[in-house]
C-alpha cells in the first residue's frame, strides 16, 4: 500500500498546534503507519515537495515568506487544513493588525530595546501590512479551530483523513471538542 | 386578564397570552432560538438578528424578540435557511470588530463564543476588518474594551431602564457605530455611574468586564438583574444603586 503524504507547517503561530500533534500519543504510530510526514518542524525537509495529500497549518499568514509559502502549499497539496485559531481567524498575531508596521517595529525594536536599537532587516522576510487568517490567501478545506485544537480533535481528523473520509467535525464523537475562538 | 391565543411553533400548538414576543412564548415551550441582544428584563430592540424565523405568509424573516406572537400564526424556528442567515449575522459580528479570544476575559464564559460553538461556526468566511476602537480603562472598577463589542446595547438598556442612570449610548452609525459614555466622556469622569456593575453583568461579551480578572476569568450572571426588572415591572419598590 501507497503511504499517503502529510506536511505540517508552522506559519506565524507559536507551536502550540504543533505541541497538539505530538499530544495525539499513540494514534501518532498509527498516522505514521499509514503516512510518511514529508515536511513541517518535526523532519528535515528544504522544500515544500510536490504531491502532498494533507497538509496541517498552524499559523497566521504574517510575512512575505508566509505568503508565498502558502501559495506554494495550496498548489502542491489536495487537502489543506487550516490548524488552530492563528491559521482559523488571524487570532494573538492579528492583534498587530491595527498598528502600522512600521510603527509597530519601531516600538518593539527601538523603544522597547536598552541595545541594538534598529528594527531588523537582513535575512527576515518583511511583514505584511495584516496577519490574516489562511482562507484570506488560499482555499481551506477543513478547519480545526482551538488555541491550541484539542489532540482528540487532530487525532479524529487525522484518522478520518487517512481512512479516505472527510471529518465531520458535527459528528458527535468531536463535536464538543470543537471551540471557536 | 391578557387575551388568549393560539399559534403554531414548528407545527406544536402553543396556547398564550397575547402581547409576549415569540422568543419569549417559543423560550416558554422549550424551543431553542438563538438571542444574543435579548435579555429577560429588558426592551426588546432586535440588534443582533439572530433570532430571526419564518412566519408563514410573511416574506421575510422576523426577528422574534421584537414580533409579538398573533392568533392563528405559524412560526418556524428552525430551517436550513434560518440556520444559514443565523451563521451569516453571526459571522459578521466577528469580522466587525477583533476578537482574540485566547486572550479576552470572557473566554470560555462569552454568549458569543458560545452561540458562535452551538451553531457549528469553525471559521469566519468573511474578510476580517481590524478597526482601531476605543478601550477605555479610566472607571475605577470597571474596564470597556470595544474590540469585543457587538452593539448588543444591553448595557445601554440596563444602565437606563433598571439603575436609572443613562450612562451608555450608542454613537454613529452602521459599522462606525460606537458606545459612548455621557456625551462622549470617558467613563472615569462620569457623574451618573453608580458603579452598580449592572452593565458589567448583562454584557454578553467580553466588552465591559470588571478589573481584576484575567483571560477565561469573567464569568457573569445576569439572572439578578432580570428578577430585579422583573419585580420593577411588576411595581414593587426597588431603588437604584443597588450594588451585585
Ligand atoms: S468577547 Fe467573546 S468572542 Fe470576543 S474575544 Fe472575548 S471570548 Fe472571544
Ligand atoms: S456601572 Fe451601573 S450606573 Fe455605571 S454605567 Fe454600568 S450600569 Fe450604568
Ligand atoms: S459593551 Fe457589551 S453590552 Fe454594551 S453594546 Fe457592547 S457587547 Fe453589548
Ligand atoms: S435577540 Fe432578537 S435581534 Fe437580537
Amino acid at each position: 500500500m501507497n503511504k499517503a503524504k502529510v506536511a505540517t507547517v508552522w506559519l506565524d503561530g507559536c507551536s502550540g498546534c504543533h505541541m497538539s500533534v505530538l499530544d495525539i500519543d499513540e494514534v501518532l504510530i498509527d498516522v505514521l503507519h499509514k503516512a510518511d510526514i514529508v515536511y513541517g518542524p518535526l523532519v528535515d525537509a528544504q522544500e515544500f515537495p510536490e504531491g502532498v495529500d494533507v497538509t496541517l497549518t498552524e499559523g497566521a499568514v504574517s510575512s512575505q515568506h508566509d505568503y508565498k509559502l502558502i501559495q506554494q502549499i495550496r498548489k502542491r497539496t489536495k487537502l489543506l487544513i487550516a490548524l488552530g485559531d492563528c491559521a482559523v481567524t488571524g487570532n494573538v498575531p492579528s492583534m498587530r493588525n491595527t498598528i502600522p508596521t512600521k510603527r509597530l517595529l519601531e516600538r518593539a525594536y527601538v523603544e522597547g530595546a536598552d541595545i541594538h536599537q534598529r528594527a531588523p532587516s537582513d535575512g527576515v522576510p518583511a511583514l505584511l501590512r495584516h496577519a490574516v487568517p489562511v482562507q484570506e490567501i488560499v482555499k481551506v478545506d477543513l478547519h480545526l479551530p482551538g488555541c491550541p485544537p484539542k489532540p482528540a480533535l487532530i487525532a479524529f481528523a487525522l484518522t478520518e483523513l487517512l481512512a479516505g473520509r472527510k471529518p465531520d467535525l458535527t459528528n458527535p464523537s468531536v463535536a464538543g471538542l470543537v471551540k471557536f475562538g | 386578564m391578557p387575551q388568549k391565543i393560539s399559534l403554531r411553533i414548528d407545527g406544536e400548538l402553543i396556547h398564550t397570552a397575547a402581547g409576549q414576543s415569540i422568543l419569549d412564548a417559543a423560550k416558554a415551550h422549550n424551543k431553542f432560538i438563538p438571542a444574543l441582544c435579548h435579555m429577560k428584563g429588558l426592551s426588546s430592540v432586535g440588534a443582533c438578528r439572530l433570532c430571526i424565523v419564518e412566519v408563514a405568509g410573511v416574506g421575510r424573516l422576523l426577528p422574534a424578540c421584537t414580533t409579538p406572537v398573533q392568533d392563528g400564526m405559524s412560526v418556524t424556528t428552525q430551517s436550513d435557511k434560518l440556520r444559514r442567515y443565523r451563521r451569516i449575522a453571526l459571522e459578521l459580528l466577528f469580522a466587525e470588530r477583533n476578537h482574540v479570544c485566547a486572550v479576552c476575559v470572557s473566554n470560555g464564559f462569552c454568549e458569543l463564543q458560545g452561540l458562535a460553538k452551538r451553531l457549528g461556526v469553525t471559521n469566519v468566511r468573511y474578510p476580517y476588518t481590524y478597526p482601531k476602537v476605543p478601550i477605555d480603562l479610566t472607571h475605577p472598577r470597571y474596564t470597556a474594551d470595544q474590540n469585543r463589542c457587538i452593539l448588543c446595547s444591553r448595557c445601554v438598556r440596563v444602565c437606563a431602564e433598571v439603575e436609572g442612570a443613562h450612562v451608555w449610548e450608542i454613537s454613529g452609525r452602521g459599522v462606525g457605530s460606537r458606545l459612548v459614555c455621557e456625551l462622549n466622556r470617558s467613563w472615569g469622569e462620569s457623574t451618573n455611574c453608580t458603579s452598580c456593575g449592572k452593565c458589567v453583568q448583562s454584557c454578553p461579551t467580553g466588552a465591559i468586564a470588571e478589573k481584576g480578572f484575567a483571560v477565561e476569568e469573567m464569568s457573569k450572571r445576569t439572572d439578578p438583574i432580570s428578577r430585579l426588572a422583573t419585580l420593577r415591572a411588576a411595581g414593587s419598590d426597588n431603588k437604584p444603586g443597588v450594588i451585585l
